[in-house]
């Protein structure tokens, strides 16, 4: 299977994103500019801060030629994964309910955070048993998740690990449809017992089973 | 006319001897626009006219080293066809004027020093000084702003900040200082100069527009005293924009990946004339700039503006006239403007051009090499520099007692607060993280790793310059033996107050001797530095603040060394030619005492075998934790263990080691199994849930976590 990395100008975690990836799969680089996912399977839209987010976080991400085809390709069914300013781009482009606010520190954090996994039944946790906890970092300004209605959680923040104030502990969530996902926590900077830990490995091991699956090798 | 240009260069920073040596190397007065330029060339800043002589002192040779002192960045081997650059750069004046922009733009001036040699940036560290904060509002809104700056820039370009330090003390109440290290990686042969070369070549200007911003900076900011009225000089802080950089960064690794490039160089100081000049000056060519070619921010610059701007994100690039074309297209490819705007000659004069016509013309040797150098005048003071700070502990605490403050001192309290705004993870490299060990680490392709630390500690070269600077070399390369890494280069900032003094003069000319003895006793090369002048209030200089950073390596990632304690029953013992005093140490401090007294002496080749020792047990895994013994002393390191293990400690302090005494970069303390430790003196056992130091104090590691978590946290207050 082939993961495809969106790259925008400003993006910081792609590399780190495509190297994550390649530890279950193949992956190559798309291009902000171009309409075209190069017959990717899956779509990661990276962290970092696209378009130096000098507005709102992804509030221009969302208008980059590229993210009319990752639109279309959820809309089929594609599986996309948003980390941090990804899932903000997510939001903002209306593939993912809710916002992310300011930090109610309104600081940036980089902080090493335990998370629960709430629904073990999807494509992007099916790798993981219900309530077990990763270990997985976080780092940024505007992660404070917000939904006025109800969403479906796939992770949140143990106890008193909250590092933002999101609403209910909410770390990451999935559209109805279960193919899309946005978190703020960084799996690609857990997938080695050198760097830190290698429970963010399970989400991409999560979407290769799902893809496996499907997808013809 | 002459009483005219006499008020003109005066107030361009230039004395009355420099104007005149000026006119006798020109035969002639220079006209506005070389006199805008000179006066910047010949400031402190771009010609350390009153440094460049000692820094011949320096060693700067070594077989690992790849770039010297005179490039953008220096650079060292790493093994495996790779090198790292790296450089630190202060950027005082500004953040003292505008914190949050000056600290932005330091990181972003020494990101581009790294990426000019073709290195990728993939560490940022910071060394930081202010007030004392628990008492001045002005020093914890500096820190606020520094350290959101800092990250605000670092953060949005994606390279991890990793590492650093911050100090308070009274002398830095009116001149903080802000020094950023970055070190970048490239393939050897990907490494450019900045040279330019080939008369005919083109010379393109990369990046942001040219503005207002920052005209002067140079003489205005970093060469003269700070005082009253500082708002005014606000205009000549440059404002920072990461996601330009970020752009250009990119932009010039792929044109040095695709081999495009001739010659690339930073605008930093003095903007396009420093650059231009010092790449003329370097290739022995000349260069003619067209500036109605520059594209402006603003309308109606004049010629001297745009030649002087400090105007941020612009690289400057020497290009053959066949390749301009595929220069261009991967500059719109990153949205990054691209405009030629001269080329070279081969007449060694720097002509300036405003369309067709000349508008200054000058040979490059005169901008750069004919500034007068100045001998200092160094004399020893004979009264005390420094007052002493206000007294915190009266000298009658109990020992545990005095343990607690001082892990709630703001000098040694957990960084935590101010490291976690910053990313120290994006690459993907970072094994050990702040707070794990002592020096950061960072693993290469091949899984070996390079380890990176910076230090200094002004209060102790205020005792006494000469062997508080060696101190700071010797504390650096114990970080990195901590890990189980060898030093492979050396760079230094060298903060100081006004050398037209003579005792600060004597500080500067006693901490160089300090530094190159040290390296000199290390074999660590000096690949690079620079100089931050002139950091005097009318309550007189700063703490005499050399800053050196040091790149080591390590042959194992997976092996790099932790400070925690790690398994119950595991022996600790004391490692190294520890022999501490009280002099300049922390608990004087908060004990009300000023910097004075006699440091103690550092016999390098008991510290050269102690740093083998504890590099060789970390490498092998003899040894479970490695930790120097720093600021605090015996005592806070061992605390300082415990905590970072989660796991207590008894211990006897050994005779005549006074608890909270110093000599740092001379003592280490390790621990591991009893067997692997037989060479040394075993002091004491890890285990339980309490520090006992025998006849002196037992304390739960709870309450030493808790007081070291609490001392920086209570001045970085989050405001909603």
């Amino acid at each position: 299977m082939k993961f495809g990395v969106v790259r925008f100008p400003g993006s910081c975690d792609d590399v780190d994103a495509l190297t994550a990836a390649e530890r279950v799969g193949e992956a190559i680089m798309l291009w902000h500019a171009e309409r075209e996912l190069h017959g990717v399977d899956a779509v990661i839209v990276p962290g970092g801060f696209s378009y130096g987010d000098y507005l709102r976080a992804g509030a221009i991400a969302r208008f980059a030629p590229v993210m009319e085809e990752v639109a279309e390709f959820a809309a089929d069914g594609g599986l996309v994964l948003g980390i941090c300013n990804g899932f903000q781009v997510l939001c903002e482009a209306g593939l993912l309910p809710g916002a992310l606010l300011p930090n109610v520190s309104l600081r940036f954090v980089c902080r090493q955070v335990e998370l629960q996994v709430v629904d073990a039944g999807s494509a992007f946790t099916a790798a993981c048993e219900p309530g077990e906890r990763l270990s997985i970092p976080v780092k940024h300004t505007t992660g404070r998740y917000y939904s006025p209605r109800p969403v479906r959680v796939l992770l949140r923040y143990a106890p008193g690990e909250n590092p933002n104030g999101s609403q209910d502990d909410i770390a990451g969530v999935c559209n109805e449809r279960g193919n899309v996902f946005g978190l703020m926590p960084h799996p690609e900077h857990a997938v080695d017992p050198l760097t830190g830990s290698t429970d963010g490995l399970k989400i991409f091991e999560s979407m290769r089973a799902q893809l496996g699956d499907r997808v013809a090798v | 006319m002459a009483t005219g240009s006499l008020s003109r260069h005066r107030a361009l920073g230039l004395t009355d001897y420099e104007y005149a040596r000026i006119g006798e190397r020109l035969g002639r007065e220079p006209n506005d626009v070389e006199l805008a330029m000179l006066s910047l060339m010949w400031s402190e800043h771009c010609a350390y006219k009153h440094s460049r002589k000692l820094l011949r002192r320096l060693p700067t040779g070594g077989p690992r080293v790849v770039l010297g002192p005179g490039e953008n960045a220096g650079a060292v081997d790493v093994g495996g066809g790779l090198a790292v650059a790296f450089k630190v750069e202060s950027h005082n004046h500004p953040s003292a004027v505008e914190p949050f922009q000056g600290a932005a733009t330091g990181v972003g001036g020494i990101l581009r020093d790294v990426f000019a040699v073709g290195a990728r940036p993939i560490a940022v560290l910071d060394s930081l000084r202010f007030g004392e904060a628990a008492s001045s509002e002005r020093s914890r809104y500096l820190l606020e702003r520094v350290v959101a700056g800092i990250g605000h820039y670092g953060n949005s370009i994606g390279v991890p900040t990793v590492g650093g330090e911050v100090y308070f003390e009274g002398s830095y109440e009116h001149n903080c200082l802000v020094n950023a290290m970055c070190l970048g990686l490239a393939p050897r042969r990907r490494l450019i100069r900045s040279a330019a070369t080939g008369p005919g070549n083109v010379l393109v200007l990369l990046g942001a527009l040219t503005g207002r911003d920052g005209i002067g900076g140079a003489s205005v900011l970093a060469s003269a005293e700070l005082g009253e009225g500082d708002e005014a000089k606000r205009p000549s802080v440059q404002i920072g924009d990461p996601f330009s950089e970020k752009k250009l960064m990119e932009c010039c690794l792929e044109l040095l990946d695709r081999e495009l490039l001739v010659a690339l160089q930073d605008l930093g100081a003095a903007g396009l004339t420093s650059s231009v000049a010092e790449m003329a000056s370097k290739g022995g060519v000349g260069i003619d700039v067209d500036v109605s070619r520059v594209p402006p921010r603003e309308a109606g610059m004049e010629p001297f503006e745009i030649m002087i701007s400090e105007s941020q994100e612009r690289m400057l690039c020497v290009v053959a006239p066949e390749r301009v074309g595929e220069v261009l297209a991967v500059c719109e490819r990153w949205e990054t403007l691209a405009t030629a705007i001269g080329s070279v000659t081969d007449g060694g004069r720097l002509r300036v051009l405003d369309g067709s016509g000349v508008v200054g013309d000058l040979p490059v040797s005169v901008l750069v090499d004919d500034c007068p150098l100045y001998d200092l005048v160094a004399v020893r003071p004979s009264d005390p520099v420094y007052a002493p700070p206000p007294a915190v502990l009266t000298g009658r605490e109990s020992p545990a007692d005095v343990l607690l403050a001082l892990l709630g001192a703001p000098n040694i309290a957990s960084r935590r607060p101010v490291y976690e705004q910053y990313d120290s993870i994006v690459q993907s490299r970072t094994v050990r993280r702040p707070d794990d060990a002592d020096a950061a680490v960072l693993v290469l392709p091949d899984g070996s790793a390079i380890a990176v630390s910076i230090d200094g500690n002004g209060r102790r070269v205020a005792c006494d310059p000469r062997l508080g600077a060696a101190e700071a070399v010797y504390e650096c390369a114990a970080n990195l033996a901590c890990v189980g890494a060898e030093p492979l280069g050396l760079t230094n900032c060298l903060n100081f107050g006004n050398p037209e003094k003579p005792h600060v003069a004597w500080q500067l000319v006693e901490a160089v001797e300090g530094i190159a003895e040290a390296c000199e006793a290390l074999g660590v090369p000096v690949v690079g530095g620079n100089v931050s002048l002139y950091n005097e209030a009318p309550s007189g200089p700063i703490f005499p603040t050399p800053v050196v950073g040091i790149v080591g390596w390590l042959p194992d990632a997976a092996r790099a060394g932790r400070i925690g304690f790690v398994q119950e029953g595991d022996a600790v013992a004391l490692v190294g030619p520890f022999a501490p005093s009280l002099s300049g140490s922390e608990v004087e401090k908060l004990r009300g005492r000023p910097p004075a007294g006699r440091l103690p002496s550092a016999d390098a080749s008991a510290v050269r075998d102690a740093l083998e020792a504890v590099r060789s047990g970390v490498r092998t895994e003899a040894l479970r934790s490695a930790h120097d013994i720093a600021e605090g002393g015996l005592a806070v390191a061992i605390a300082e263990c415990c905590v970072a293990g989660g796991i207590g400690a008894r211990v006897s302090a050994p005779a005549g080691v006074e608890l909270f005494a110093e000599a740092p970069g001379r003592g280490f303390l390790v621990s591991g199994p009893e067997p692997a430790l037989a060479d040394f003196p075993i002091i004491g056992r890890v285990g339980g849930s309490e520090l006992k130091i025998a006849g002196q104090l037992t304390l739960p590691v709870s309450s030493l976590r808790e007081a070291r978590a609490r001392g920086l946290a209570e001045l970085v207050q989050i405001r909603c």
